[in-house]
């Protein structure tokens, strides 16, 4: 009996466009499979699914907005965070998930990626970092290793990239995760708990860019995710100062920071809202 | 919680009027950042917002402050942000997001003279062709123009009546004199305002396409967490709001922003007339220099120059009609604004073949004031 | 497979048994599923899909354990794996 079948519907096309499957997403491009972990969590977490919006910046990661079947918002270059941010104060009630790229969140987003951290504004931040401007064809990014080769350092990036878990810890982030995309078990979980976690979650995920990134870096798919499953260490509660990312050295995986304060609502409802708090425990 | 609708009579500046004015019309999110001269906006807003269950936060930076104003938009709150020059240069990109999206919002700019940092205390009104063309590709945009801190009150609602109405922003270009100038005004009854909103989804929710037009042309708008699972791009997209990269519905998609505001110009395009019945010469003017243009009419009347005005209060689409209409039949338009001709194109090139054009216009940094209005029209006559 | 250390229950734990379904059309034949099957259980099919990938085929369907992982590490959602009595009701 031939046992395997060809059927058309996958666990998660209830959650899919499928009207828009297959995506424009490369072969071996680890976007997929970040998204795809992305989904699983939201189901697993037990969220109010309709009360889930996703919000995406520009460039391949951002076209993750197009092909949830929630309402999702697809914005401008490095915009997704402020417009999350304004989505979260106008109605609390929705979970909002940021679904975005290296290039969208920390070069031309940067800035807004540290504010809302420090404001601890009510978010899930997933950044799929592919160390480079992929859907222009490959250029430098603010996380493209030292030395590396793209179109636009030809020679070798002579710039220092950002370490992203340090930065969202110290700029005031609740939860701070990084993972691979072999590691996708572990980045549902994560995802599915920082959807939990009251504050600004950031979970940052390497994937391989073949076509751009991995063909300019003699790194075939395949052998990326194999320099995934050797070169990275799971290092919990490791503080974010010290997380590695070279794929020579080593590369630090885990959960860094996971520690609950006061969200920019909780804190504007304690500062600006007084009376209504009056009302409402005399209310109770 | 306190009322939103301050009803009573106030000595306030313009800033300060805009600010109640879209709390009366029911705005609930401002997301904003420090400029002169528009921080007053922010600053009255950061106090009374809370009070009436609505939301300030100040962003940091005008193109964060314009992405939160969207983002609050879609998940149904009526938004509003207020800058000047450099804070609207940096808003651009987002306010395109705003067009193509069709998402409702208001942003304010209470004009200072430009370029760059330019005169950050002092008025001047360079710009209005920003406004009409900041934002790169072709399409449409509403803007409004008052003159009064009682103008900055009414016009604030009308921008968001506009706005939800026809679900696109819509510009209050504002400019300094009148964003810090203090005036009596009039806050009616709450009950006397009746704010329009967004047009709601009926029917099925998965047959929904959430940029299917409606009979004014304008698609009903569906927010985030009603169940209807929408997917909204800036990129260019169909009906149902799905990216499609040709020209086909690249030409689809601008027919459908450009034409819901050219079908509803009756309703979008107002202006004043000032002495137009039997005037020769015609004033054409808006924001603070409609004021200066106002007194230069008195003053012309009596030295015998049949002078008139057309205030614009819709600056954005441009009142072609009218103007072409007073073309036909005055012997001469002499448009007002501080700025070395902006809108002087426009009224150039609807009276082109009909009647002569002129400009009075000031770099900017100083009101213009009626004398040098009079000197042209005294040699037009 | 070879465990280095026998679980010393090892004879009452019921190892699940899975069935793969491949939706083919949105396969882009990276492979993944292939090379990280704890069970080796795929192989790369000779056959092209419409868009000219070739997907992956089962090719020891008694060894799937129906751990999901060929399911969660595919970027396209064209690999999935149900548990074997489940899917034969």
């Amino acid at each position: 009996m031939n046992k395997t079948k060809e059927r058309n519907e996958h666990p998660l096309d209830e959650l899919l466009r499928t009207d828009r499957i297959p995506h424009i997403w490369c072969p071996g491009c680890g976007i997929g499979t970040a998204f795809s972990a992305s989904l699983v969590a939201m189901k697993t977490s037990a969220i109010d699914l309709q009360k889930t919006v996703m919000v995406s910046g520009i460039g391949c990661s951002g076209r993750g907005a197009g092909y949830i079947k929630l309402d999702s918002y697809h914005t401008t270059h490095g915009r997704a965070i402020p417009f999350a941010t304004g989505m979260k104060l106008a109605n609390p009630e929705l979970n909002v998930v940021v679904f975005s790229g290296d290039g969208d969140l920390f070069a031309i987003g940067g800035n807004h990626f540290i504010h809302a951290a420090r404001r601890n504004i009510d978010l899930t931040v997933v950044c799929v970092n592919n160390f480079n401007y992929g859907m222009t064809g490959g250029q430098a990014a603010a996380t493209t290793p030292c030395n590396a080769r793209t179109t636009t350092t030809p020679r070798g990036n002579p710039e220092t990239p950002f370490n992203l878990p340090f930065m969202a810890f110290a700029a005031g982030a609740s939860y701070v995760a990084r993972w691979t995309i072999l590691h996708t078990r572990d980045l549902t979980k994560s995802v599915e708990e920082a959807l939990l976690r009251r504050g600004f979650s950031f979970i940052e995920v390497l994937a391989p860019c073949p076509t751009s990134y991995g063909r300019r870096n003699k790194q075939k798919p395949l052998d990326t995710l194999k320099a995934y499953q050797e070169r990275t260490v799971i290092k919990h509660a490791c503080h974010p100062a010290e997380v590695q990312l070279d794929f020579e050295r080593g590369i630090t995986l885990g959960k860094f920071f996971d520690l609950e304060r006061p969200t920019f609502l909780d804190m504007y409802d304690r500062t600006c809202r007084p009376q209504e708090r009056i009302e409402k425990s005399e209310a109770v | 919680m306190k009322p939103a609708v301050l009803t009573g009579e106030h000595f306030i500046t313009g800033d300060v009027a805009c600010a109640e004015g879209a709390l009366a019309a029911g705005c609930r999110f401002f997301a904003g950042y420090p400029i002169t001269p528009a921080t007053e906006v922010a600053e009255h807003m950061a106090v009374r917002l809370p009070d009436v269950g609505g939301t300030y936060i100040q962003m940091e930076d005008e193109i964060a402050s314009m992405g939160a104003v969207l983002g609050a938009s879609c998940a149904g709150a009526k938004s509003m942000t207020a800058t000047s020059g450099p804070g609207f240069s940096l808003m651009m990109e987002n306010i395109g997001l705003a067009i193509c999206t069709e998402t409702p919002c208001v942003v304010v700019n209470v004009q200072r003279a430009g370029p760059s940092t330019g005169l950050p205390t002092l008025a001047a009104q360079g710009d209005m062709m920003q406004a009409r063309w900041g934002s790169h590709g072709h399409y449409e945009i509403i803007t409004l123009a008052p003159s009064s801190p009682q103008e900055m009150f009414y016009l604030t609602i009308t921008a968001f009546d506009l706005s939800e109405t026809y679900r696109t922003p819509v510009l209050i270009m504002s400019d300094e004199v009148i964003g810090h100038l203090s005036e009596r005004v009039i806050i009616p009854e709450a009950n006397a305002i009746k704010p329009r909103s967004r047009p709601k989804p009926k029917g099925r929710k998965d047959r929904f396409k959430p940029f299917q037009p409606g009979p004014n042309g304008v698609a009903p708008m569906a927010i985030a967490g009603e169940g209807y699972g929408i997917h909204v791009t800036g990129l260019t997209h169909d009906e149902k709001g799905y990216p499609v990269m040709t020209a086909e519905a690249q030409e689809a998609m601008l027919a459908q922003l450009t034409g819901k505001i050219h079908r509803n110009l009756e309703d979008i395009i107002r202006t004043e007339a000032y002495r137009l019945e039997d005037a020769d010469l015609v004033i054409v003017s808006y924001g603070v220099s409609a004021r200066s243009s106002l007194a230069a009419v008195d003053e012309a009347r009596q030295l015998g120059i049949k002078a008139g005005l057309l205030k614009l209060v819709t600056v954005w689409p441009f009142p072609e009609e009218r103007v072409r209409a007073l073309a036909e039949r005055v012997k001469g338009l002499v448009t007002v604004e501080i700025n070395l001709g902006q809108i002087h194109l426009e009224v150039q090139r609807c009276a082109a073949g009909r009647a002569p054009a002129m400009l009075v216009g000031h770099a900017g940094g100083a009101v213009i004031p009626p004398e040098r209005i009079i000197e042209t029209l005294r040699n037009f006559s | 497979m070879k465990y280095w250390r026998v679980p010393l229950d090892a004879d009452q734990i019921e190892v699940t048994r899975g069935i793969v379904h491949i939706v083919a059309e949105r396969c882009k034949g990276c492979g993944y599923c292939i090379a990280f099957c704890p069970r080796d259980v795929l192989e790369v099919s000779p056959r092209y899909n419409a868009k000219g990938y070739h997907p992956p085929q089962v090719k020891r369907a008694d060894e799937c354990v129906n751990c999901h992982y060929c399911e969660i590490i595919c970027p396209d959602f064209a690999i999935y794996s149900v548990e074997a009595s489940a899917d034969l009701v």
